[in-house]
């Protein structure tokens, strides 16, 4: 079979029959256990993935066409899935079969997909290296060409699903992005992530982290499958009273349109302090731009330092609420030894969470603490509020989308991370959270690798429900980068 | 300054908690119906699954405007909800619903009426909507306690007074004409039995000129004889803590009805830091002018705009007026019954009035019964009044009458006819009766020339006694003056 196949390579295959849905299962959960040692997968029950195949290959006999029938995907761990365990990697929800299905998960469902299991992440979708996963860390399939002994991190939180797709254990994956969840795992993997506008994919059974900023939104191998996949996932959803009652096009009609006369927004605080490969790989996804005929233009987002600092404040402070629920005393997993309620909840906690869920707990609590929530959660709501301002009048009023890096950097060492601060961790996500506190969709392409011989992504932002221009241009790059070649060069285990 | 109690000058704030009447909880489809066995009215946001999300019974959201129209309130185009975090076992999202900084209503008000018969203005400072939590049962096993989570999520409003009230009976008058406003919009079922009606008093003492004291805030009273226990008791307390000179500490407290007594629960120390923000998970509740016209227009007539229609429609008398509307059910009858008589004179109106205050409430009482229950639809009870008024019966034939409509359930017509207790209204025959009485009590006939007049009831007891009480009363006396002259 051939590798790193694609949905519509696949929908091809098996509609032409040159393999079933079954085999290609088969295939899949053969290379997850050749491929055990990255830890991309925490759950897999191989004889529902393999039933649900055969039941869509007996749908397909009878000439049935859904765009995603019978090709087999990865779910983020946070996704709640019926009758499958589902932790968000946190050893609290170790013990959690859902008896509900997600709204996202059955969109898919809806759309003919199968599920092969379940993917690692960082602990309740917190951190930025896949570290944090109380199954244990996930890598990086890759290696740079100087250090080639050194395991590197897939980026996080949602490291499993990337590492999922870029190792080809499943034709395209979910993931989740509240800070840059979805968009730094796959620049670092060399793969497509989207994160669409806030409220485009149901939060409905979803593991929430933080609320006003959680999207779903896919990973994937190419441009087109993530527009396949996101028309899927998303859809008005009565069950969310977040979720926008809007017209779900279908993305793919976008790909091939021309982009000529598009304004294009570099914005130049986002430059700031940026390393030469950056600065080098965006003036090249620039004149690939204008070649194609879009008008590059010089913006600037004054506010663009402040969205981090007011991310660490919202996400923690609705963290701290969302996470109280997980107390022992009903699904949780819950402490041995107790002797009244108050230990109940405070020993089913304390072993429970990790130590990075414990941080974000403590830095909500905090801020959100009589005497200290006007000097910080309030303060972090206007910077929001000034923020989307920013956006829609110095970026949206000119410009149709903006082009920036996604990450400072490549991916990173396993040991590296252990070693590095919290704050130097959270540094990661400084182009990613901007997108997610203003709730605008943005997505990480893959344009070139780095001298190292890693992959290195651009991210396009865009307004709100812009996400047909996203495409439209990532296409673009994706076809002047010509990544599917450049993947040949890159050291692969 | 008449109610100051030894000298002290009691300030009572109140904050009502209604169950709003909705078929479903606040933020899910689960049924709010009472007395389902335990667990069974939970969906899997009731228990705060992972990744369940909140959906707005809008239900909720039209009660509690209407609610806050009966209070004359201002409705808050823009509300919001925000969480109020705090770990309990039947709480179990770790945080409640509720509405701290943008309250659906503000300012409202309620008239209560005191001792005197003047009124005085209780002033509202907010509604707001909340979910209600579980219950948590620690008595049914000596090792475990239990939770029933089937009221979390039920949908509350919690109805905050401001210090207005000066003692328990201001406060015992301000819940009932609540809940009576509350019943007449239908929001609120109010069965403080059920615990549909939960009462927070807040209760201060201090010197008339002094600043308030510190407050006690005595929890979850429910019953309106308790709030007037408690606040009583509570007053009797810091009064003599005043006195003692012990220092009066900001503290929540329970009331024990059992013992009549509150007791301290916990401390404004231990009070928990809440940490109350905006809901992510809802979007702020935008109320459209067109929809609170709407609800404006479903608003039926409030207690005291029906008292003064019965007065001026009906012309009842303040006091009976204040009867009849005192629940909407009866009052609503007191019209049926008016429309169901054939006069619906005014006359008919006070005398339906009159039987329903004296002698309807009076075996309701006896029976233990409500107007559904008494065993006979109200059109009897103006069926009854149309045969006085009309002279059939008299008022004391009236009487046996409705003892045996409450007894046998029959039609008053059919039961006069039964028993035959049709008045004589004919002149004739009562001349005859009264001419007899009067040749047979020759004494008191002299007596009564002789200036005892107060024998004149006793010929109308002889003569109504000998028509076997069916003579029509008015002939009689007529007869009676006539013939009692001429002798």
């Amino acid at each position: 079979m051939k590798n790193y196949l694609t949905i519509s390579e696949v929908r091809k295959g098996l509609k032409s029959k040159e393999f079933s849905s079954h085999e290609l299962m088969q295939h899949y959960l053969k290379r997850i256990k050749d491929y055990s040692k990255l830890n991309a997968y925490v759950t897999i029950d191989e004889d529902k993935a393999l039933a649900s195949a055969q039941q869509a290959d007996g749908r397909i006999a009878k000439g049935e066409d859904l765009p995603l029938l019978g090709v087999p995907i990865a779910v983020k761990d946070l996704f709640c899935t019926k009758g499958i365990r589902t932790t968000a990697c946190s050893k609290i929800l170790s013990e959690f079969v859902p008896e509900y299905e997600s709204t996202v998960t059955q969109n898919l469902l809806n759309n003919g997909s199968i599920f092969i299991g379940k993917t690692n992440m960082d602990e309740f979708a917190m951190g930025s290296a896949n570290i944090t996963s109380c199954f244990g860390a996930c890598f990086l399939p890759y290696r740079k060409k100087s250090k080639p002994d050194m395991e590197l991190v897939p980026g996080g939180s949602s490291g499993g699903s990337a590492t999922a797709v870029a190792s080809d254990l499943c034709v395209a994956a979910t993931g989740s992005d509240t800070g840059g969840s979805i968009r730094q795992p796959a620049a670092f993997s060399g793969l497509v992530g989207i994160k669409p506008t806030y409220g485009l994919c149901s939060r409905w059974g979803m593991v929430a982290f933080a609320s006003s900023l959680d999207q779903a939104g896919p990973l994937t191998k190419t441009v087109e499958d993530a527009a396949i996949m996101l028309k899927a996932m998303a859809g008005h959803d009565p069950k969310d009273s977040t979720s926008e009652n809007v017209e779900i096009p279908d993305y793919t009609t976008f790909l091939d349109q021309s982009v000529k006369g598009m304004k294009i927004g570099i914005a130049k605080e986002y430059l700031e302090g940026l390393n030469a490969e950056n600065l080098a790989l965006l003036e090249k996804v620039k004149s690939w731009l204008k070649d194609a005929g879009c008008e590059i233009v010089e913006v600037s987002l004054k506010t663009t330092s402040y969205a981090l600092p007011a991310y660490y404040i919202i996400a923690p402070a609705e963290a701290s609420s969302n996470l109280a629920r997980y107390d022992g005393v009903r699904y949780t997993k819950r402490a041995e030894s107790f002797s009244n309620i108050d230990e109940l909840y405070i020993n089913s906690r304390s072993e429970g969470f990790g130590e990075e869920v414990k941080r974000r707990i403590l830095t909500g609590t905090y801020v959100l603490s009589a005497g200290y929530y006007d000097a910080y959660y309030t303060q972090a709501l206007k910077i929001q509020k000034m923020i989307k301002e920013d956006f829609r009048d110095n970026a949206f009023a000119k410009v149709d989308l903006i082009l920036c890096p996604t990450t400072p950097s490549t991916a990173f060492g396993i040991e590296e991370s252990a070693n590095m601060s919290p704050v130097d961790m959270y540094l990661n996500d400084v182009y990613t959270v901007n997108a997610n506190i203003a709730g605008l969709p943005a997505i990480s392409v893959p344009a070139g690798l780095s001298k190292d011989g890693l992959p290195m992504g651009v991210q396009l932002i865009g307004n709100r429900f812009a996400e047909g221009d996203i495409f439209k241009v990532s296409h673009v790059i994706e076809k002047s980068a010509n990544f599917a070649e450049l993947r040949k060069e890159i050291i692969t285990i | 300054m008449e109610n100051l109690v030894k000298g002290w000058e009691v300030i009572i704030g109140l904050e009502v908690h209604a169950q709003i009447a909705t078929k479903s909880k606040l933020f899910s489809s689960s049924p709010t119906a009472y007395g389902a066995d335990p667990n069974t009215q939970v969906s899997f946001y009731d228990a705060a699954m992972p990744g369940m999300l909140p959906v707005l019974n809008e239900n909720a959201i039209d009660q509690a405007v209407k609610s806050g129209l009966g209070f004359k309130g201002t409705i808050n185009n823009i509300s919001r909800f925000d969480r109020k975090n705090y770990f309990y076992p039947d709480l179990p999202s770790g945080y409640q619903i509720s509405q701290l900084y943008y309250p659906i209503v503000t300012d409202g008000h309620i008239d209560i009426e005191l001792q005197d018969g003047t009124t005085k203005r209780i002033n509202i400072e907010r509604i707001h909507i909340e979910q209600d939590a579980g219950k948590s049962i620690h008595d049914l096993s000596p090792e475990f306690s239990y939770i029933d989570l089937n009221r979390s999520g039920v949908p509350l409003m919690e109805i905050v007074s401001k210090p207005d009230m000066r003692s328990p009976y201001e406060a015992m008058q301000y819940v009932k004409k609540l809940r009576n406003i509350l019943k007449y919009v239908g929001s609120s079922d109010c069965n403080m039995e059920r615990g549909n009606l939960r009462v927070d008093a807040n209760i201060s003492i201090h010197k008339p000129g002094e600043p308030f004291g510190k407050r006690a805030e005595i929890k979850n009273i429910n019953s309106i004889r308790f709030l007037g226990q408690a606040l009583e008791y509570e007053i009797e307390r810091q009064i003599i803590a005043h006195e003692m000179g012990e220092e009066i500490v900001q503290e929540t407290r329970l009331f024990d009805s059992s013992t009549g007594e509150t007791r301290s629960m916990r401390s404004k120390e231990d009070a928990a830091d809440y940490r109350y923000f905006p809901d992510p998970d809802l979007k702020p509740v935008i109320l459209s002018e067109e929809r609170i016209e709407r609800l404006k227009a479903e608003m039926p007539e409030l207690p005291d705009e029906k008292k003064q229609r019965f007065m001026s429609e009906y012309g009842l008398k303040a006091t009976d007026a204040a009867v009849l509307i005192d629940d909407k059910e009866i009052a609503d009858c007191f019209e049926r019954a008016v429309q169901a008589s054939k006069f619906k004179s005014s006359e008919t109106a006070k005398l339906i009035a009159n039987w329903m205050i004296s002698e309807l409430f009076a075996i309701l009482n006896k029976e233990n019964k409500t107007i559904d229950t008494v065993g006979f639809p109200i059109e009897y009870l103006a069926e009854l009044v149309d045969l006085i008024v009309d002279k059939t019966i008299s008022g004391k034939i009236a009487k046996t009458v409705f003892a045996e409509m409450v007894s046998t359930s029959h039609k008053p017509s059919d039961i006069v006819k039964e028993l035959g207790l049709v008045q004589i209204q004919d002149e004739g025959v009562i001349r005859k009766v009264v001419e007899e009485v009067l040749t047979k009590n020759p004494a008191q006939v002299e007596q009564y020339k002789a200036g005892k007049t107060q024998l004149f009831g006793f010929f109308v007891g002889q003569s109504m006694k000998a028509l076997q009480g069916k003579g029509n009363p008015e002939t009689i006396n007529k007869l009676l003056q006539e013939l009692l002259r001429q002798i």
